[in-house]
């Protein structure tokens, strides 16, 4: 979930405030988890690994941000595409990198804390992502934040102004796949073994992210954090949907007359596609959009 | 060796530039790419399916019902979810494109299962037509081509020639100008989107029978599509179904060439560069936009 947030801040910072489209960021958290595991197998410390393979995922970021400062819409949204598909067939492919079965990951050393390997992991992936909402939340109100911001507006007008396009658009995407690859890296040791088929790195990983993005509220830090977490509570939630204590039953007696119930997994993505169409249509702020609702219809109140 | 090659990614080559002319009808109306369009047309080839097979239905009905159903389901996207969105970025359409294909995909596996199917078309594969010593053309593989290109023909007779086709690149040029010269523009952009969801249906029955049938087989097609549309350019017609052709011929020729395995990511990288050099695609031009 923690992962999740993370790269909902990358992403968040791609498209919601710069205004630029991404479909293929499932690509960058990719190369994040293995350019760290590959790293960890050459013995590089875990800090060290970790942040090599946020950089490597960094390049990439500014390698696919080099076309598309060209392209908009649909276009840059099929290079992105393109790319995200092109990582994950490659990383399938390539044999040193564990090809269809997939490399394992060495776990890291967490005995000076005292606590069980998984809590101490836990806690360490909560003060990274801590780091980086933070680290994000001062981007996002510095010069460079306003630049993004001035680049969704209106593009022309901010080049217009001398806001340098291509260096700032350079940096979203560069940035985005940063905390991408660190997200990538975190995963790849909170799952103890990476497959190039595995939900986040594949297509339908990104369009998961670019939803997470969405529901919390494009453009805003505080957004991406309520959006992963509800998106990852929903995922797990519906996973099991037959055990949820109203609705469950229900939907698998309505499973069983209308439709199959070997599929009800596949709920999920019901309700993945339901909400991101029901925000986009009636609270384009998303989760953030409400909060910010509720918060002004209780500071107004007696009026 | 190389004919059969060039046969085979023609009749390919017709399927994406079917699924490219989709998409691209509806972004020449409206400017949006419509994600969905892959899970629209895999709902209707399974409605085609269990209409032949639950049915009872010959094959001619089937897909008569099966092209309404698909209209239908295009004015169905249209008028419910786009038409209430409040903040009309092109982001946000795209999102609710792709929010409906998650919701179709989630649909389709729901009830029917990821199990693979089989559909009958009256084509067999196994009946060879024409065969000398060098190619072999298969039953199955002339109907795609021909159907292919009946559609497309049919398509650009409509666009061009009828008054429907005139008032949908009216409404694409100038939305407030053509409501003053009485065009209705909602029903149009509702039937440009039932157009092109019934020529994303005829893709996906012609696909079916290459791919077999199960929620998820129209990713691939979509997204070949998608990448043909933009290689040749997404406001041209022309543009889109040569891009269509082209896509099928460089994916086929690479893939035995050079390298099976990496094809498809080698198609999508000449569309990058492609992109890169002509950010509109081949045949289109490139529209600067005003601040």
């Amino acid at each position: 979930m923690a992962v999740n947030v993370i790269v909902a801040l990358g992403l968040n910072l791609l498209v919601g405030n710069t205004g630029q489209i991404s479909l293929g960021h499932a690509g960058f958290v990719a190369i994040g988890a293995y350019a760290s595991v590959m790293c960890m197998n050459a013995g590089v410390p875990f800090l060290g690994a970790f942040l090599i393979s946020g950089l490597i995922a960094a390049l990439f970021g500014f390698l696919l941000g080099i076309p598309s400062l060209k392209l908009e819409g649909p276009y840059l949204a099929i290079a992105t595409l393109a790319f995200g598909l092109a990582v994950s067939i490659l990383i399938g492919r390539m044999e040193f990198l564990g090809g269809r079965m997939g490399m394992s990951v060495p776990k890291i050393d967490l005995q000076w804390t005292g606590l069980k390997y998984d809590l101490s992991l836990y806690y360490l992936i909560i003060i990274i992502t801590i780091i980086c909402v933070i680290m994000t939340r001062n981007i996002v109100k510095s010069r460079i934040g306003r630049a993004f911001q001035a680049i969704r507006d209106s593009d022309i007008a901010a080049e217009a102004i001398g806001i340098n396009l291509s260096k700032y658009k350079l940096y979203s995407f560069g940035l985005s796949a940063f905390l991408a690859g660190l997200a990538g890296s975190l995963l790849a040791l909170y799952l103890g073994f990476i497959t190039p088929n595995s939900t986040m790195f594949t297509f339908i990983g990104s369009i998961n992210f670019l939803a997470i993005v969405v529901l919390g509220g494009l453009g805003f830090v505080a957004g991406s954090v309520m959006g992963a977490i509800v998106m990852t509570f929903l995922n797990l939630q519906l996973e099991n949907v037959v055990d949820l204590p109203l609705i469950g039953p229900l939907l698998y007696q309505f499973s069983e007359t209308f439709m199959s119930t070997t599929g009800i997994a596949n709920v999920s993505w019901v309700f993945t596609g339901l909400i991101l169409i029901l925000v986009i249509l009636f609270e384009p702020l998303g989760l953030y959009g409400l909060w910010i609702r509720a918060k002004i219809y209780w500071m107004r109140w007696p009026f | 060796m190389l004919t059969q090659l060039i046969i085979s990614s023609l009749v390919i080559g017709s399927i994406y530039s079917l699924m490219a002319l989709a998409m691209s009808i509806t972004y020449k109306a409206s400017e949006i790419p419509n994600f969905a369009q892959g899970e629209m047309a895999m709902i209707s080839t399974f409605v085609t399916f269990v209409l032949l097979n639950s049915g009872g239905l010959s094959f001619y009905p089937a897909i008569l019902i099966t092209i309404l159903f698909s209209f239908c389901l295009g004015l169905l996207l249209e008028f419910v979810f786009l038409r209430r969105a409040k903040d009309p970025t092109p982001l946000s359409f795209i999102v609710i494109t792709i929010g409906f294909q998650l919701m179709l995909y989630g649909i389709a596996g729901w009830k029917w299962g990821s199990d693979q199917r089989q559909i009958n078309l009256p084509f067999s594969e196994s009946k060879v037509i024409f065969q000398n010593d060098s190619v072999a053309i298969t039953e199955l593989n002339l109907a795609t081509l021909v159907i292919a290109v009946a559609v497309l023909l049919l398509i650009f007779l409509l666009v061009q020639k009828t008054k429907l086709g005139l008032a949908m690149k009216a409404c694409q040029q100038n939305v407030n100008a053509s409501r003053m010269n009485g065009i209705p523009s909602d029903k149009i952009l509702a039937i440009s989107f039932g157009i092109s969801s019934v020529v994303g249906t005829i893709a996906g029955v012609l696909v079916a029978p290459i791919i077999t049938l199960d929620p998820s087989m129209m990713w691939d097609p979509l997204l070949k599509g998608f990448a043909a549309a933009v290689l040749g350019g997404m406001k041209s017609l022309y543009g889109v179904v040569i891009g269509g052709f082209l896509l099928g011929i460089i994916e086929n020729l690479f893939g035995f060439y050079i390298s099976i395995e990496f094809k498809s990511v080698v198609a999508f990288a000449i569309i990058v560069l492609v992109l890169y050099f002509k950010p509109s695609g081949l045949f289109d031009k490139h529209y600067v936009r005003k601040v």
